[in-house]
């Protein structure tokens, strides 16, 4: 099994006829994904790569089978977009897009809560299920995503998309593989984050082990180490923290705000010293996360 | 980005906020026409784009006119926090009984905006935190003024003063959203002997990617989007930037500059401080970087290796990204290369390590033998790589 998309997930493209939205389309075909329509305004009739485009979602047969979208519209159009799929009652959204206005992103999101969508992103690489589907960017051509991935029982988020493939692919090779990947958004703020998705993998018969790529800033290593030692661990998890070096760079200083809001946290060294307390197993370098892993299972 | 002080009081004023009466002075030759509106005392505040001016000593009292044009002129030829002073903004010192803090900012870890008010403000509110209130509301609809009553009633305010706080927090929150504001704050907000909030200081921070749609920003105060950066540029970044400007292709160009001997050409991001723990943790220290990704064209890269290697300490470079699809690792080769020739040195002892797991890798391979450099791929972690590049440098 997997979380939140297999080979039954029925995908459609909103901004499929721009450049990323066209090689998406292909790369994800190539790997098997369900891909069974796309939106681009004012281009509606069109296919790309035999996929039907439209003007808009409601134009679409069978609207009601849609599992998923992907947004690729550039930042500008991105809420308007995703209040179209929510409206559309797509009850999972991934934004692709960078540099979506923090205010469209939190009305987003405030939407979607009202709606009960789950959003992933914005500024993220997508999701895959290896072996059956792939929702994004991540990976690239399906053969690359064939060599980095492979079908397995450790579940991977991560907060740097680049990094989500290099990860898996460091599993994969060691023989590991993987139930879901998600690459989550880069942003400082986005849709789901470790303590809405770990519910999910800990659901899942077929997810043995978690592992976290995560960076400074924010709180969601925090709030995720303070979530284990609330509800208790049900799901070995491992962490990669990257960014020790950054703690020790001057001139990083937070406001009166974000002091009173986060309260002194967001740094590595605090990261990792939480994840540690909570049980959450914390890998020392890169090269030591698979065999972390393995020991875990 | 963040906006001068003197820039968000002039949008809290127009938004109905209260604020002291001031002028902005560029020369001392101004200081005296300014006297005319704005009588003694009063209070010279450098404009310069970050906080802490009080704890780093930059605010300047005066006490009669006299002094003004005197304190100005010494002001407007120092430094503060490392920013060169050029603009002062002078203004009525106030009186007052009591400072508010209050402001209005996005909880990052509760993806909702966010209220804080505290009846405890100044330079330490961050320390007194029991006196902290919060309140969220939602982006969907209108701020109700109601959350404003609620909020204010916590702090036992009647009357007058009840109702202008509370009006005081509907027109924040209502310019918060329609500036696209990331941190909207007023610290301190004062409560004067004449029953009256006025705002002693403010700061607002505008989201980066929200300004394109903020003309208005640009008719007021001149800003163009991305034109001000609050952080202190180099000019050898500066002259990154350039180089990046010069064609839209591929990301290259946000450089930093460090004090060790390896230069580094890496992938952006995650990948970027998964590189440096590793050359920290293997015992390298990096002179400099950029960060690249995307295809940045042979050009870009070559002017880059050259801007890297021409900062003195560098010994050597490293070339490491992360698992890409649609980098080509021929492009890069090839403008790395040039680059270091065109500095004047020889490929293969000038570049320590080439790992660039990308597209086009045959082709890539190739061009990198022709000069001696071994190509590594997805052979080798990151974190591998790192230590290999440390190791050759210090000659192991």
């Amino acid at each position: 099994m997997s979380i939140l998309a297999d080979e039954t997930t029925n995908i459609i493209v909103q901004g499929i006829t721009g450049r990323e939205g066209t090689i998406l389309v292909r790369d994800s075909l190539d790997y098997g994904a369900r891909i069974v329509g796309g939106t681009s305004p004012g281009k509606g009739g069109r296919d790309i790569y035999g996929v039907p485009v439209y003007d808009c979602i409601r134009q679409m047969n069978n609207r009601d089978g849609i599992d998923a979208s992907i947004v690729v519209v550039p930042p500008a159009f991105v809420k308007d977009a995703v209040f179209e799929a929510i409206d559309n009652k797509i009850e999972l959204i991934i934004i692709v897009t960078e540099r979506v206005p923090r205010r469209d992103t939190v009305e987003i999101l405030c939407l979607a809560k009202e709606r009960g969508a789950r959003i992933i992103g914005p500024n993220s690489l997508g999701l895959i299920s290896p072996g059956k589907t792939k929702l994004g960017m991540i990976g690239g051509p399906a053969e690359d995503v064939r060599k980095a991935y492979q079908r397995g029982y450790v579940g991977i988020i991560s907060r740097s998309g680049g990094m989500t493939t290099e990860i898996a692919f460091s599993l994969t090779i060691k023989g590991i593989g993987q139930s879901t990947c998600i690459s989550i958004g880069g942003d400082p703020i986005v849709g789901s984050t470790f303590i809405d998705l770990l519910p999910l993998y800990e659901k899942d018969p077929c997810t043995k082990a978690l592992l976290l790529f995560c960076e400074p800033g924010g709180t969601m290593e925090e709030d995720l180490a303070e979530y284990v030692a609330k509800n208790g661990l049900q799901l070995p998890i491992i962490a990669f923290v990257a960014g020790r070096f950054a703690d020790k760079m001057p001139g990083v200083r937070f406001g009166h705000a974000a002091s009173i809001v986060e309260g002194g946290k967001g740094r590595t060294q605090e990261k990792i010293r939480r994840f540690k307390r909570s049980g959450i197993l914390v890998a020392k370098d890169f090269s030591e996360i698979p065999s972390l892993v393995r020991r875990n299972i | 980005m963040r906006l001068y002080e003197y820039e968000a009081k002039k949008i809290l004023g127009s938004a109905g906020i209260p604020i002291p009466k001031g002028d902005l002075v560029f020369s001392a030759d101004q200081v005296k026409e300014i006297l005319d509106r704005v009588k003694a005392p009063l209070v010279l505040k450098p404009q310069i784009p970050v906080g802490g001016r009080m704890k780093a000593g930059g605010i300047q009292f005066v006490d009669n006119s006299g002094e003004a044009g005197e304190k100005a002129k010494y002001l407007l030829n120092s430094s503060l926090r490392g920013y060169k002073i050029d603009r002062l903004l002078m203004e009525e010192k106030l009186e007052f009984e009591e400072e508010f803090y209050l402001a209005v900012t996005y909880d990052r870890s509760k993806k909702s905006p966010l209220i804080i008010l505290s009846s405890q403000g100044g330079i330490n509110v961050e320390e007194s935190s029991d006196e902290v209130i919060t309140v969220r509301f939602s982006l969907l609809s209108p701020f109700s003024k109601y959350k404003a009553h609620e909020l204010v009633s916590i702090l036992k305010l009647k009357g007058p003063l009840f109702l202008s706080l509370s009006d005081i927090i509907c027109r924040l929150t209502k310019l918060f959203y329609d500036y696209d504001a990331t941190l909207a704050e007023i610290n301190p907000l004062v409560r004067t002997a004449k029953e009256a909030f006025i705002a002693l200081d403010v700061h607002i921070d505008i989201d980066d990617d929200a300004l394109y749609r903020h003309p208005e920003l640009k008719d007021k105060f001149g800003i163009e989007n991305g034109e001000r950066r609050t952080s202190k540029v180099t000019p050898f970044e500066k002259e990154a930037a350039r180089i990046d400007g010069q064609d839209y292709r591929g990301v290259a160009g946000r450089l930093v500059e460090f004090e060790g001997d390896l230069g580094l050409l890496i992938g952006g991001g995650g990948a970027s401080l998964t590189v440096f723990d590793a050359v920290a943790r293997y015992g390298g220290s990096p002179a400099d970087y950029c960060e690249i990704g995307g295809n940045p064209s042979v050009k870009k890269l070559k002017d880059l290796t050259k801007l890297i290697l021409s900062k003195p300490g560098v010994k050597k470079i490293a070339v490491i990204m992360n698992i890409t699809s649609n980098s080509r690792v021929d492009l890069i080769a090839r403008g790395i290369i040039k680059g270091v020739i065109e500095s004047g040195y020889i490929p293969h002892e000038k570049i320590a390590l080439f790992r660039v797991p990308g597209a086009w890798e045959k082709e890539g391979t190739k061009i990198l033998k022709k000069y001696g450099v071994k190509y590594y791929g997805r052979d080798i972690s990151i974190d591998q790589a790192a230590e290999k590049a440390v190791k050759i440098l210090q000659g192991n």
